[in-house]
């Protein structure tokens, strides 16, 4: 039976849908209100709160915690100074991403890493000898997010030492009286925070952040209204735009870090003082190639709408996100990519994707055709590759 | 500005059809420039703090027929083009009971049923008809009409494509789009459902700004055309743009200017010139004078035809069309700022109901008594308010807890029998405020403030003629071919160039921008050498 987070007694009464998914074992709102739609603006215009606390947490410390994700997280962790927090992948021999997750660095030999799957005994088996201690503490610590323009006003107004917090910054502080960490993150692409507090405390927190934000228009907000926000954010999901190497069955289905666009974290891979897993497989394919490339993708209005019009049919606009994968073609109907996520943005106010596509045509305004299926036909509607994200608002970072 | 006076094209009334001209004309690369008599761009779509920290859209305050083509070929987004949801229609009643429309089809269904079981399941049906219709006539709303009073081959080309485009419907399409053109919103509605606070919904968007009771043949023009708006492709959601719709159209002014365009504020136009049966320029009040080859009104038909220019430059039947082409406008606002959310008694603390549209029009008798003050030259006893408490969809529009509500009022008619507006603001206002008490008891506590719109203000702030809010009444005679005027629906005038592009020409008002860009496509046509 799957369990209750520690915010559930509050959850539990603003769900007016009591509509459930299940995530980790917990029970997750996939909507607060009627309208999913109302809770994204509210994360958009004014603020929302998340009920964050089923991710997995680990809690990784000792003298060579640092050696230890050094050797085991794609990232270099040495650029992490205690008070950051740091997007991070850890990838397997052949550099195939297993995961991506937050790692948040709470002194020089403490660290809190999130992450939306288990990896336990992952990490456990590749601590050797070093002097390392993993505890998976995700049934002690709860997390609430507070993501949206008037985020940094209302948590300030708790724990004035937020105001100043930059993006990716932590702090450890206190919020109602209770002992919280708090991290400038987030997977909303707004400006936002993660607050990271004991159970006990849990309900202490919610009813600080509720009672701050009174007045202010927050809602709570539930998985429907992250997957739209996060896809504007261009932020990827495990299961849906990359699958784990360790559970994939062919390398058709995994992806290496450079396929998903995050080359951007390789930028000390050639310092040999910090060999990691999958270290010499991603400077092969540094080297070599790869054979995707992330983008996004940008569809043509105009298009889209004389598609569905010559087919008899209005054309939609629909901000749930498709659980499904498009192809891409070229111009002579060669395949070329895939869309991994697909959605109406209503922040862009157009179809949006993320996608992989050959890595000849990952740079910006590249045009390609992705397929729909209209009237039990395959059909196609331009697209042009654009980067991410595709909603940037200057708040997120300021 | 630039001392250098001379520009390509010169747009007279910065509303927001106006900035939708200009920036489609400066986009093709034309040197243009938009005077506006105001301190501030938008016309009748402004947003102003008129009480402190409480943003108010004194007249416009919903978005929903904005052509989707113009939010992209203005690059809208680029500017801070931002819509939000407004997530319901909340419709109390004079028994306590409601009726409370949202985004979730089955919970919309299962509250239908409270009210009528028959209902909910014509409601689907209703819902699929009018959707079939509005697919039908929506691409009247983005192309320019023809000319029925014209012989040029052109003109019988796009007369024979109009017809085809008819032939083409489904006969039940078709007739219901001649149902909804030529009759009553209640009529119609009639054929439905038998539920009074579900037709009394859906009939109020039949009478909005117009002078015609739910009852009244025509009702069902003005039904079918709000409902052909949408919010990212929800027939008949509406959206409340950042800001309110003078925040859009701030948008609007920066992407005009983003194209190069410039903008004159507080330069009331005194004339528009003409010499030898063009036009040549424009002269301010101040005798400052602009001169440019293409000279656009976005004013209304009156003002176009009537003030801007000396109508004895225009044939006889033109000026007669304009003469007799009625505004009478019949609308007010009434607008608060509060100290909260108002209470409805059936739903105890909630307040959610509120994030939308609140429709005070309990049953269609009531719509049409409140009809029938106006018919005899009075302002409605017990009038339909449209209420919006905006600052539930944009927290910004209020200090932290507090609201504002914008309430659009009807019947308001411009000419009152036996009295005048500024003798019977207050007394206007006060009976407003008592229907909302009825409705919300303790909402007179609230107050913090309390501003009165009538009609006679629309026509001096704005300049839209006895306050009419689409530029002209939404009636048959005035639409599609003889917006304004037979044979002058296409943008032009009989003064070369001289060009018309307000809310007054084809289709007409709303925040739709239509006009803007189809005048727009003239002029750049015309000028193509």
């Amino acid at each position: 039976m799957a369990r209750h987070t520690p915010f559930h007694d509050r959850t539990s009464v603003l769900n007016t849908t009591q509509l459930w998914s299940h995530w980790a074992g917990y029970l997750s709102a996939q909507r607060y209100q009627l309208s999913e739609k109302f809770e994204y603006f509210a994360v958009r215009n004014s603020a929302g709160m998340f009920d964050t606390s089923p991710l997995y947490k680990y809690r990784i410390r000792g003298r060579d915690a640092e050696q230890f994700l050094g050797g085991l997280l794609t990232r270099d962790i040495r650029k992490c100074r205690p008070g950051q927090a740091q997007y991070t992948i850890w990838c397997d021999d052949d550099g195939f991403v297993i995961e991506d997750g937050v790692v948040i660095r709470q002194s020089e030999t403490d660290f809190l890493l999130s992450a939306a799957e288990p990896n336990l005994a992952y990490f456990q088996d590749r601590i050797g000898r070093l002097q390392v201690t993993i505890d998976d503490i995700s049934d002690e610590v709860a997390a609430l997010a507070l993501q949206g323009p008037k985020s940094k006003e209302i948590l300030s107004r708790l724990s004035p030492e937020i105001e100043s917090l930059r993006y990716f910054e932590t702090v450890e502080t206190k919020i109602g009286g209770a002992p919280v960490t708090v991290s400038r993150t987030g997977f909303t692409g707004d400006q936002g925070y993660e607050i990271w507090v004991e159970n006990d405390d849990a309900l202490t927190l919610w009813d600080a952040v509720s009672d701050a934000s009174a007045g202010y228009g927050v809602l709570p907000f539930g998985e429907i209204a992250l997957l739209m926000t996060r896809i504007e954010a261009g932020l990827l999901l495990i299961d849906v735009d990359f699958s784990s190497s360790r559970y994939a069955w062919t390398d058709a289905d995994r992806s290496t870090p450079l396929e998903l666009g995050l080359g951007w974290m390789l930028r000390t891979i050639d310092d040999d003082g910090r060999p990691f897993i999958g270290r010499q497989a991603i400077r092969r394919e540094l080297a070599a190639g790869s054979r995707w490339n992330m983008t996004g993708l940008l569809i043509d209005w105009k298009d889209w709408f004389n598609l569905y019009d010559r087919n008899g049919l209005v054309p939609p606009k629909d901000h749930l996100p498709g659980a499904y994968e498009s192809i891409l073609y070229d111009e002579a109907a060669e395949p070329v990519g895939y869309a991994t996520s697909l959605m109406y943005s209503p922040m862009v106010q157009r179809h949006i994707a993320i996608a992989r596509v050959l890595p000849e045509l990952s740079t910006p305004g590249h045009h390609v055709n992705l397929e729909v299926t209209i009237n039990h036909k395959w059909q196609q509607v331009k697209a042009t590759t654009t980067r991410m994200p595709f909603y940037n608002p200057p708040h997120k970072t300021a | 500005m630039a001392t250098d006076r001379t520009y390509d094209a010169i747009i007279v009334g910065g509303g927001h059809n106006g900035l939708v001209n200009g920036a489609y004309l400066a986009k093709a690369g034309l040197k243009t420039l938009v005077i506006e008599r105001r301190h501030l761009v938008g016309g009748a779509a402004i947003t102003e703090e008129l009480y402190p920290g409480f943003s108010f859209t004194t007249f416009s305050y919903a978005l929903s027929l904005l052509r989707p083509d113009i939010i992209h070929e203005l690059e809208l987004v680029k500017y801070g083009f931002k819509p939000l949801l407004m997530e319901s229609t909340f419709a109390p009643m004079e028994d306590g009971n409601y009726l409370l429309l949202g985004q979730d089809h089955q919970a919309n269904i299962a509250e239908i049923r409270r009210h009528s079981k028959h209902d909910a399941d014509a409601y689907d049906q209703y819902s699929h008809d009018v959707n079939r219709v509005c697919r039908a006539i929506k691409p009247l709303l983005d192309n320019v009409p023809p000319d029925i009073t014209s012989r040029d081959p052109e003109e019988l080309v796009r007369m024979a494509s109009l017809a085809q485009h008819m032939r083409d419907l489904e006969p039940r399409v078709l007739h219901n789009a001649i149902r909804l053109l030529t009759g009553s919103a209640a009529d119609f509605l009639d054929d439905y459902f038998e539920s009074e606070i579900l037709k009394a919904t859906l009939s109020s968007s039949g009478i909005i700004g117009t002078k015609v009771g739910p009852r009244s043949q025509g009702s069902g023009l003005v039904l079918l055309y709000h409902y052909m708006g949408e919010h990212d492709g929800d027939q008949s959601s509406w959206a409340f743009h950042k800001g309110g719709n003078g925040g859009f159209t701030q948008v609007l002014a920066r992407a005009f200017e983003g194209f190069g365009g410039e903008i004159s504020l507080e330069s009331p136009v005194a004339s528009v010139i003409t010499s030898n049966g063009k036009a040549t320029g424009v002269a301010l009040e101040d005798g400052t004078e602009f001169s440019a080859d293409i000279v656009v009104s976005a004013l209304d038909p009156r003002r176009t035809f009537l003030e801007l220019v000396d109508p004895r430059e225009l044939p006889s039947d033109l000026v007669e069309n304009i003469n007799r082409f009625r505004f009478q406008g019949t609308s007010a606002k009434v607008n608060f700022a509060l100290d909260g959310l108002p209470k409805f008694p059936a739903l105890g603390d909630r307040s959610d109901q509120f994030r939308g549209f609140t429709n005070i029009a309990p049953s269609l008798d009531y719509l049409e008594r409140a009809f029938d003050d106006a018919k005899y030259g009075w302002y409605s006893q017990r009038p339909y308010v449209d209420a919006c408490f905006q600052s539930t969809v944009d927290p910004d529009m209020a200090p932290p807890g507090k609201h504002v509500m914008s309430g659009f009022i009807q019947y308001a008619p411009y000419h009152l029998k036996g009295s005048d507006w500024e003798t019977e603001r207050e007394k206007f206002g006060d009976t407003v405020q008592a229907v909302l008490e009825s409705h919300f008891p303790g909402f007179g506590d609230l107050v913090l403030h309390r501003e009165i719109v009538t009609p006679l203000d629309i026509e001096r702030v704005v300049g839209l003629s006895e306050g009419n809010i689409f530029g002209g009444e939404f009636l048959a005679p005035q639409m599609f071919f003889f917006r304004p005027a037979p044979g002058w629906n296409q943008y032009r005038t009989p003064i070369e160039g001289y060009y018309q592009c307000g809310s007054g020409t084809h289709p007409g008002g709303c925040v739709m921008g239509a006009p803007g860009k189809l005048a727009a496509s003239q002029i750049l046509k015309d000028a193509k050498p």
